[in-house]
């Protein structure tokens, strides 16, 4: 009989169930020409605000949709139901963060091929989102000025893994004597030549640049998608 | 995941090995005390979890070779100071082999 190796081989991801699912996502996604954009944050740094102004101004050019993540309530698709688009709330109870099986449950009964944009509000949180693929196109992580200029050197993983930065409650800046400069340059540090925009969703500023930005990124996709079939 | 390929070998673990990257958003103290709760009373009971830390390596463009970078927080080559994010290493968080009992 041959002896048993004591060493076998492995090399599998921990989070590789996750990863197969994002997969699986990303291309029903992509068959359904639905840009879909996470957007990770710490808790109170105005998400729910960036997204309700987002789809406002979004919905009368584009068909647009969001799931938003929460530990407990359900005030967060409350606020956003007021930009009249379909919404719908992921209570993941004691879970920190989404994962890809809780979008593909939610989305069992949409028709994706019925949406240009599909946003997802992760759970506030700068720790745990960062491992999790949701299959999405776009990675936005928010910081807002409130929060101080060095978040991003506090939590690199997560900004390292966004394509977009966006500082948002700009309106603020002076109250909190931001220094928008140094923040800058801490992002650029943890994850060089990341895009970054700065918005106002109370005020509307910047707000037109991001959508902008959005729709160029969305053209891009679908326009390669074009060009391949 | 180690349960099942040793099930399948029906061979006890010794040793679960473990590469986890500095950019993986996983700290090794938080993942040995989570292992520590998820083992009670499974077939792993006395399965040592093995991390290895996996430093950052980028490719550095002037360089035209891989780099280590100063830190997590500054990633731009240790050698030349040149920004990079292309990413070589570091995102790591896989188990990479298990121990088996002969």
């Amino acid at each position: 009989m041959n002896p048993m190796p004591r060493i076998l081989e492995v090399r599998k991801n921990i989070l590789k169930h996750n990863d197969e699912i994002a997969r699986s996502l990303r291309n029903r996604f992509q068959e359904a020409g639905v840009f879909v954009v996470n957007l990770v944050s710490s808790p109170g740094s105005g998400k729910t605000a960036f997204l309700e102004s987002t789809l406002t101004k979004m919905r009368s050019d584009f068909r647009v949709a969001a799931l938003v993540g929460d530990l407990a309530t359900e005030n967060d698709a409350n606020r956003l139901a007021r930009s009249q688009v379909p919404v719908r709330q992921i209570i993941t109870g004691t879970v920190c963060h989404l994962e890809a099986a809780m979008i593909e449950r939610s989305l069992e009964d949409w028709n994706l091929r019925e949406l240009d944009f599909l946003f997802i509000e992760n759970v506030g949180n700068l720790v745990c989102p960062s491992s999790y693929d949701l299959g999405e196109n776009l990675r936005v992580v928010l910081l807002s000025v409130t929060e101080g200029e060095d978040k991003p050197l506090k939590y690199p993983s997560i900004v390292n893994s966004a394509d977009v930065a966006v500082i948002t409650k700009t309106d603020l800046s002076g109250a909190v004597e931001f220094d928008c400069a140094a923040a800058v340059q801490n992002l650029q540090a943890v994850r060089p030549g990341i895009e970054i925009l700065r918005v106002s969703a109370k005020t509307g500023s910047g707000m037109d640049g991001w959508l902008e930005f959005i729709a160029s990124r969305r053209r891009d996709v679908v326009e390669h998608l074009v060009w391949h079939s | 995941m180690a349960e099942e390929e040793a099930g399948r070998r029906s061979a006890e673990v010794d040793a679960i090995y473990v590469k986890l990257g500095a950019l993986s958003g996983i700290v090794k103290e938080a993942l040995l005390s989570a292992y520590d709760l998820a083992r009670t009373e499974t077939t792993l009971e006395t399965a040592r979890l093995v991390i290895e830390e996996v430093p950052v390596m980028i490719y550095c463009a002037r360089c035209q070779a891989p780099r280590s970078v100063h830190s997590v927080q500054q990633l731009s080559c240790s050698e030349c100071e040149t920004p990079s994010s292309e990413i070589l290493q570091g995102r790591e968080l896989q188990v990479v082999a298990l121990e088996l009992r002969s």
